[in-house]
């Protein structure tokens, strides 16, 4: 039967997009009849619209559908494994001793926020570039110190960021395309460098972790030298109730379960290695930053391809939200501010204390996991200040603006749906949908630390620079 | 000032809920400063920093929740500690009220497994990428919004056709499926004739007429004003006259339109003529000839139309009470009226009602003008200024920039209505009221205050003042069709029974007789 006579024997079920007393009439003859939040696309930028229409020619959409198609299949088919630790100046290219990495796209130091700018001058001081603090700052701006951004060095860095030489870095292979991602240790606890802090307490915690718990690691994972498959443990973890971003309690379990045998197998004194379990244990976040390499080693792999409006980086440095899309390959960065952060604050202090949005972290939510994939996590639900019921709803919109989803990640209480994949930069531009990141919150100034976490959005404006990039480019 | 700690022992809570009471216990009076959180290294570490540590809260091991607390001193701080502690218990119920909110008809309908049409009324400049995705989704579509361009709607009824799926408008807002009024709609009985419109008033006038003489509407299906052009070649009309055909609820067919293209007229009558249903079309300025020759029902006027249907449907022709033209009225209102005036200005909010009423003054006067007359010659040079027989829709592109629809808001035309009562020359004022869904609650109450300022004037000025009033509703609308109708007699209002009527009446009303 065709579908007009299909409709003429069913009972009518709307969707009312416009006018709200045109779903109301229909409600009041008993219909079922869902009126859409619906904004413009493109914000209602018609310029932004006829680049859009532009792309939607049937020869440009079938170039960019083939080319994301690619781009995703490669996050997907990627197998990062964790292979070892080892300091920075040792592995990750690039480095040098006078280099100073950090979140973010790029930044100089005059326009660092309090935070970096807090970070900065604790690794001047850890990495013995300065005697303290004061001298520290005058280091930072006599331009002995090379500033650049994690990302530009097959890294990622949680919050400022901030990795000096003598840091020990995670190793994450991705075992399909032979890419490598680098990011350091977590501090653990919330008055840590990558916060802003850096009083003395925080240089002797960064002085152990060189001296002990990297070296440790370092030598444990020689004993394994097949690695860890990082995939299988982020699966688990999302079904043990972790988004991976902001909960990591189980990731953190199961990684410190996959760490143990090869531990205790190393030559460290017994004290040492209990030293090393105790810290492990002492926060949820230890597996934090190893999930944002094995996201990074992913996305990497996925960056580059001609024609494809993925978007494989977002980071933000504090100041500026920064974004990368497949199709324009190299650091090509798209920016616009970094926005606040809403959520709950620590005890004494209120959102007034916070910085801005900073951190390599959303390469997670770039990844599928995080913010993406909340309905994961209903007990971190009230980071949301909201229900359930919301976080669900923001695993579900993210399929909005995403490509795919990951069948080797997935959401049990959503019927085992696969985490929301694949930016596409073209999506988010239609429906205004921007992607939702969960994150901690540092204090403004230098010197605090964490005050809290929340929920931000990258701004728009860096996808619409994007979009005009990527037009231009395949009009070449 | 004072701090104090509650420690309790072998109690977890996760730590971001504890964040969220945290901030919770910061809002109760008194509390300078709360922290609750597991009596972990860096939830301690916390405390300290801003100096709220205690030896309770040093003690404090991993399992248990700590509560620290500082006032101002003024309330006993014991109470207020309780109070933090009630917090722990409380529960958020709101979650099971929310309901889920869609942004995007992808994600509604991906959602939304059973929805079956899509009704579209945003902004012309967005509307055609709206309607686009919706077919993509395999909905029907009924497209409200009006400022589409012909080379969209083009498109959008070549997708629609290819899937087999209905795109209804634009420029037309009228639809009733399966009983189901759509946007602008006449609550009128379910029955066994369907309408095809390609004028939106005109086929609610239609469906109307037909609940008047006691039959009623299988479906009614809105085309788009614009689907009897060349360019658009009557897509929806001939998929809905195949879709008529075949549906075992319809037995009698009426198409409704404006003047069509002549091309897309003969396509359509072409499809006719091979339908084995009987077929009634109303065409304005329609070709009598082509359509019999189709084997079609031709209709002059609106009325005409909908008691041929409602006779092919089974009515009985001596039981109908086809509101014959009130010829007494006619004279009486001629009797009233002045030498001086001879001019009919209607002002419409229904677009297809003031073309009915605009025929009806052309087929006996050659001084007619409007903003929608057939004839480019003679479009008003100012639409704001009337000239000799006028008729203003009210409802044209025009009139509507940045304002809602006059179905909506009737009081767009007061200021035009009073001018025209105040011109000597003027012998009638025709004036529609539409009632039905998504039409103005109390249209005649909208306009009423303006009746009366006007007769007010006329009666001071020593002339009479004729206004015509026609009310498009059936008993079952909303708006109170009888009431509606009252009011306008009570101000003295003539009341005019169907769109045919009014045009007929009006061009009467002003006759002189043969020069």
């Amino acid at each position: 039967m065709n579908k007009i006579n299909e409709l003429f024997n069913n009972e009518i079920e709307a969707i009312n997009i416009g006018i709200e007393f045109i779903q109301e009439d229909l409600v009041k003859q008993g219909v079922k009849a869902t009126h859409l939040a619906w904004t413009p696309p493109a914000h209602g930028n018609t310029e932004l619209i006829r680049l859009l229409d532009q792309l939607n020619t049937p020869d440009k959409k079938k170039k960019i559908e083939e080319a994301n198609k690619e781009a995703v299949d490669r996050i997907l088919k990627s197998q990062p494994v964790l292979i070892g630790f080892d300091q920075a100046i040792n592995v990750v290219p690039g480095m040098t001793k006078t280099t100073i990495l950090h979140a973010g796209p790029p930044i100089t130091w005059d326009k660092m926020n309090g935070p970096m700018k807090g970070a900065v001058l604790g690794a001047i001081v850890f990495e013995g570039l300065a005697e303290d603090l004061e001298a520290a700052e005058k280091v930072a701006a006599s331009g002995e110190i090379t500033f650049s951004p994690c990302h530009e060095h097959d890294a990622v860095g949680s919050m400022a960021g901030v990795t000096s030489a003598s840091m020990y870095m995670h190793i994450v292979e991705n075992k399909t395309y032979g890419n490598v991602a680098y990011t350091n240790l977590s501090e653990q606890l919330s008055k840590i460098l990558r916060m802003g802090a850096n009083d003395q307490s925080v240089i002797n915690r960064l002085i152990w972790m060189r001296d002990v718990l990297g070296p440790m690691l370092k030598e444990a994972m020689e004993f394994n030298p097949e690695g860890i498959d990082l995939r299988l443990l982020l699966s688990q973890a999302l079904h043990m109730g972790d988004e991976c971003h902001n909960r990591n309690i189980a990731g953190t379990t199961l990684l410190v379960q996959e760490l143990a045998p090869y531990i205790v197998q190393t030559s460290f004194s017994t004290q040492d290695k209990k030293d090393v379990f105790e810290f492990m244990a002492s926060s949820d976040y230890f597996s934090g930053p190893t999930w944002m390499a094995l996201a990074k080693a992913s996305l990497d792999a996925a960056h580059g391809i001609e024609n494809s409006t993925i978007v494989t980086t977002m980071c933000r440095n504090g100041v500026e939200f920064g974004i990368r899309v497949s199709g324009i390959p190299g650091f090509k960065w798209f920016t616009g501010p970094a926005q606040k952060v809403i959520g709950p604050t620590f005890a004494g202090y209120t959102l007034e204390d916070s910085g801005l949005d900073i951190g390599d972290s959303a390469i997670t939510e770039t990844f599928g996991i995080g913010g993406f994939a909340m309905a994961a996590a209903p007990a971190i639900v009230p980071l949301v200040g909201g229900t359930v019921e919301e976080a669900i709803g923001y695993s579900k919109q993210m399929r909005e603006i995403t490509t795919t989803e990951n069948p080797n990640v997935t959401i049990p209480v959503l019927d085992f749906m696969g985490v929301p994949t694949g930016i596409d930069l073209l999506k988010v531009i239609e429906t205004g949908i921007l992607p939702i990141i969960n994150t901690a919150i540092a204090h403004k100034n230098a010197g605090i630390g964490m005050i809290g976490a929340g929920l931000t959005n990258p701004p728009f404006e860096a996808f619409e620079k994007a979009l005009v990039a990527l037009e231009e480019k395949m009009n070449e | 000032m004072s701090v104090k700690a509650l420690i309790k022992k072998n109690t977890y809570l996760d730590s971001i809920t504890l964040m969220s009471i945290s901030n919770e216990a910061n809002q109760i009076e008194g509390v300078k400063q709360a922290m609750i959180g597991m009596g972990t290294e860096m939830n301690k570490e916390v405390i300290r920093n801003v100096g709220m540590d205690t030896k309770d809260i040093e003690e404090a091991k991993t399992g248990d929740l700590m509560i620290v607390i500082e006032t101002d001193g003024e309330k006993d701080i014991s109470q207020t500690l309780e109070q933090v502690e009630q917090l722990l218990t409380k529960k958020d119920k709101k979650q099971s009220e929310s309901e889920t909110i869609y942004h995007t008809i992808h994600e509604a309908a991906t959602e939304l497994e059973k929805a079956n049409i899509a009704v579209i009324s945003v902004s012309g400049e967005f509307a055609a990428r709206e309607a686009r995705k919706a077919l993509d989704e395999n909905l029907h579509v009924m497209l409200f919004s009006d400022n589409v361009s012909i080379e969209d709607e083009i498109s959008l009824k070549n997708i629609a056709h290819n899937k087999g799926l209905l795109m209804m408008g634009p420029d037309c807002g009228t639809a009733i499926i399966n009983n189901i009024g759509l946007c602008f709609a006449n609550n009128v009985r379910l029955g066994n004739i369907g309408i095809v419109g390609a004028s939106g008033t005109g086929s609610q006038e239609m469906s109307v007429r037909i609940h008047e003489f006691g039959k009623g509407i299988s479906q009614l299906i809105g085309t788009g004003g614009r689907d009897l052009s060349d360019e658009v070649g009557g897509i929806m009309m001939i998929d809905s006259l195949h879709a008529l055909e075949a549906d075992p609820k319809t037995d009698v067919i009426v198409l409704v339109s404006k003047p069509p293209a002549k091309r897309t007229e003969e396509k359509v009558l072409a499809v006719v003529k091979e339908l084995s249903k009987p077929v009634v079309i109303w065409f304005l300025g329609g070709n009598e000839k082509a359509i019999t020759n189709a084997n079609a029902h031709y209709a002059k006027y609106s009325k005409e139309a909908a008691i041929q249907a409602v006779l092919l449907a089974g009515a009985k022709e001596d039981e109908l009470n086809k509101r014959a033209l009130n010829l007494p009225l006619i004279k009486e209102v001629q009797e009233k009226l002045t030498a001086e005036q001879k001019y009919i200005r209607g002002l419409f909010t229904g677009g297809t009602l003031c073309d009915e009423a605009m025929f009806a003054a052309m087929e006996k006067y050659p001084n007619v003008y409007s903003n929608i007359h057939p004839n480019p010659e003679f479009h008003l040079e100012d639409i704001n200024v009337s000239k000799e027989h006028t008729f203003i829709d009210f409802g044209s592109d025009e009139f509507t920039q940045g304002r809602a629809h006059p179905m909506i808001d009737p009081s767009t035309r007061i200021d035009r209505f009073l001018q025209e009562a105040s011109d000597p020359e003027v012998g009638v004022i025709l004036l529609d009221f539409v009632l039905g869904y998504g039409a103005h609650e109390d249209p005649v109450g909208a306009m009423l205050p303006a009746i009366f300022e006007a007769k007010d004037l006329a009666e001071k000025e020593g002339r009479h003042l004729e206004i015509l009033g026609y009310v498009l509703g059936t008993e079952l609308d909303e708006q109170n069709l009888e009431l509606q109708i009252q009011k306008l007699e009570e101000a003295g209002v003539t009341i005019s029974s169907s769109s045919q009527n009014t045009g007929l009446l009006g061009r009467e009303f002003v006759w002189k007789g043969a020069q």
